[in-house]
């Protein structure tokens, strides 16, 4: 097990270090002086654009000794030194992006989680009983096979639009302040809700089918047969299965975690929702780098920390690993 | 030679009484054919404004028109075109790389297979969107071939995964063995004595990845790191949300692009378990 946890944190310390870089590298890697390609991009008066060339200079530090700069870069992310925001010019984009997180998070977790549970749980039950395999099941595939963006537009304008129930945008009313009162809460909730269930169904149907795909391939394996021919009741060979069948639908939640982090940024920009998603349409749309370039770190942060996490859920319902014995996964 | 023939009529027969294949395999076609016959059917340019804008659909725009006056089909047409192309090239390349990374690591193990695995969990870790992020602030002009290289070394390590696992367990049958000790060259026996065995498992793979690329590209271009000198299906959602489709209730803008996406994707996942079932006997009990 201490092995296993000591591998896992290398290849993150590993994959932290060479985001890092990657982040350094490609302004200086890119052709042509990325300054002059920035500014070039934003339409600045004459006067502005001279003074952000003297200020992305010297951010970049392009003036120094390649190695200088690149252990500079270094030293400013430990002191949470992101340089400064263009577009919400002049606030530090670590203090932008902080401001964002927590939103991502709220909106995150709870559809990361409901989605996996319920997902697996109805894929468990729906597989080998046909009526729902024929019917439901379809629909996890179309469900699936959702892009992110469109099932919010589509939840946005019906639920939003056609039928006014629930308001289309923000994450709480304009007039409201962030307190904790259960005005608030309720006002965010409301919110929360289009963007939650967009999240939620598309990734419910993922999971669904994939235990549904997975628990067949365990009730055919020969411990469900010799189970089945030792009279086991239906109950317990499921059991069974559903133990088996729930691993790989683990390491899928952490193959997945690149895309569901895509998928809620798009969600957030269809609801106007201020996590980082929002943030970065804003940056891209204003070719704010170092904003872009804290967002990127960001997100690399936030799916390696889930990414542990769920190492170490694998460990509590894996038990091979607990005791040292590897399990199947690399 | 009457064997493999015989193997290939069974299973085209599964393959035809299978309703999820059948199914899936219309509907892509469908919107392939769409795809190709499209531009006939369209003589307005994507961009071009022709027409009253706020159009819904009607007998001279079929799917309306934009903001500005922009005909939604010859976009919609246009988009789809768009949304292959970066299937094949996006999904082809990632399983070219899943296909030499997995056959790679698990052939040969030891030193190799540790680093190719270190390798392919960081490329996992790293989301796509990330990347995409930092490189197209720098590009000026992107293309649709441009994004499907990204997507593509992107995309692989899923599929180097599964590819790896499948070559560990097929390199110590004896086949395998006899032609090693025959001394043919590791790289012959991947593709003439492991390859063949899997082949069913490829195809999948590359169904997969296409139908991955498809949607990881509508993501991007969503939220504007897509092409900048073409139209696509995420392009055209983009515009409709910046534009104010969903206010001024332009179903017609928004609805076709994702609708498509969908169908496609899901066809195409739905075509995989067909050819799952096909395949795999065991699953074919239903």
């Amino acid at each position: 097990m201490k092995q296993y946890f000591t591998r896992k944190l290398f290849i993150y310390l590993l994959t932290f270090f060479i985001a890092v870089t990657i982040d350094w590298l490609i302004p200086r890697f890119m052709p042509g002086n990325p300054v002059q390609v920035l500014l070039a991009r934003a339409s600045l008066h004459a006067e502005a654009a001279k003074e952000m060339y003297s200020y992305y200079t010297k951010a970049f530090g392009l003036d120094l000794p390649l190695w200088k700069q690149y252990l500079n870069f270094w030293i400013a992310i430990f002191h949470g030194d992101l340089g400064t925001s263009i577009l919400l010019f002049p606030q530090p984009v670590i203090k932008i992006i902080i401001r964002a997180v927590p939103y991502d998070i709220f909106l995150l977790l709870p559809s990361i989680l409901l989605s996996w549970f319920a997902g697996n749980k109805f894929g468990a039950f729906a597989a080998r009983t046909k009526w729902l395999d024929n019917t439901v099941l379809p629909i996890g595939y179309i469900l699936t096979a959702t892009p992110y963006m469109w099932l919010a537009i589509l939840l946005g304008w019906v639920l939003a639009m056609v039928f006014p129930i629930f308001p289309l945008a923000y994450a709480s009313s304009p007039a409201m302040k962030l307190s904790f009162s259960w005005i608030f809460i309720g006002d965010y909730l409301w919110h929360w809700i289009l963007p939650f269930s967009s999240l939620f169904l598309v990734m419910f149907g993922g999971w669904a089918i994939g235990m549904r795909n997975m628990i067949i391939y365990e009730l055919e394996a020969d411990y469900s047969h010799y189970l089945e021919a030792l009279g086991a009741p239906r109950k317990l060979v499921r059991r069974y299965a559903f133990r088996n069948a729930i691993l790989p639908q683990v390491t899928g939640l952490a193959l997945q975690l690149g895309i569901i982090m895509a998928g809620a940024l798009v969600t957030e920009v269809v609801f106007s929702y201020p996590g980082i998603g929002y943030l970065i349409l804003g940056a891209i749309q204003n070719q704010d780098f170092f904003l872009i370039q804290g967002c990127f770190l960001f997100i690399i942060i936030e799916v390696l920390i889930a990414n542990f996490l769920i190492d170490v859920l694998y460990i509590i319902i894996d038990p091979r690993i607990r005791i040292g014995m590897g399990g199947k996964s690399a | 030679m009457t064997k493999p023939k015989k193997r290939i009529n069974e299973i085209l027969y599964f393959a035809l009484k299978n309703k999820r294949l059948r199914v899936g395999l219309i509907v892509v076609l469908f919107f392939l054919i769409l795809a190709f016959v499209g531009p006939l059917l369209t003589h307005y340019q994507w961009d071009a404004y022709v027409g009253p804008a706020y159009h819904p659909p009607s007998y001279e725009y079929w799917f309306g028109t934009t903001t500005f006056g922009q005909d939604v089909f010859t976009q919609f047409i246009l988009g789809l075109k768009a949304s292959f192309l970066v299937g094949i090239i996006g999904g082809g390349i990632g399983t070219l790389i899943g296909v030499l990374v997995g056959f790679t690591a698990g052939y040969h193990g030891g030193m190799i297979d540790e680093f190719l695995n270190m390798l392919t969990n960081i490329v996992i870790v790293i989301p796509t969107l990330a990347i995409l992020l930092i490189i197209s602030v720098y590009l000026k002009v992107r293309g649709v071939l441009i994004e499907s290289i990204f997507i593509g070394f992107t995309a692989w390590p899923w599929a180097a995964r599964a590819i790896r696992a499948q070559t560990f367990s097929l390199r110590s049958r004896d086949f395998v063995d006899l032609a090693r000790i025959s001394g043919i060259k590791p790289l012959k026996i991947m593709f003439t004595e492991i390859a063949p065995n899997m082949m069913s498992y490829l195809l999948m793979t590359f169904i997969l990845q296409f139908g991955g690329a498809i949607l990881i590209a509508a993501t991007l271009d969503f939220i504007g790191l897509g092409p900048t000198n073409a139209i696509s299906l995420g392009l055209m959602m983009n515009l409709a949300v910046l534009w104010g489709a969903l206010p001024l209730g332009m179903w017609w803008w928004f609805v076709p692009p994702g609708a498509a996406i969908a169908a496609i994707v899901g066809a195409l996942y739905l075509t995989n378990v067909g050819l799952d079932e096909v395949f795999n006997p065991k699953l074919r009990k239903l």
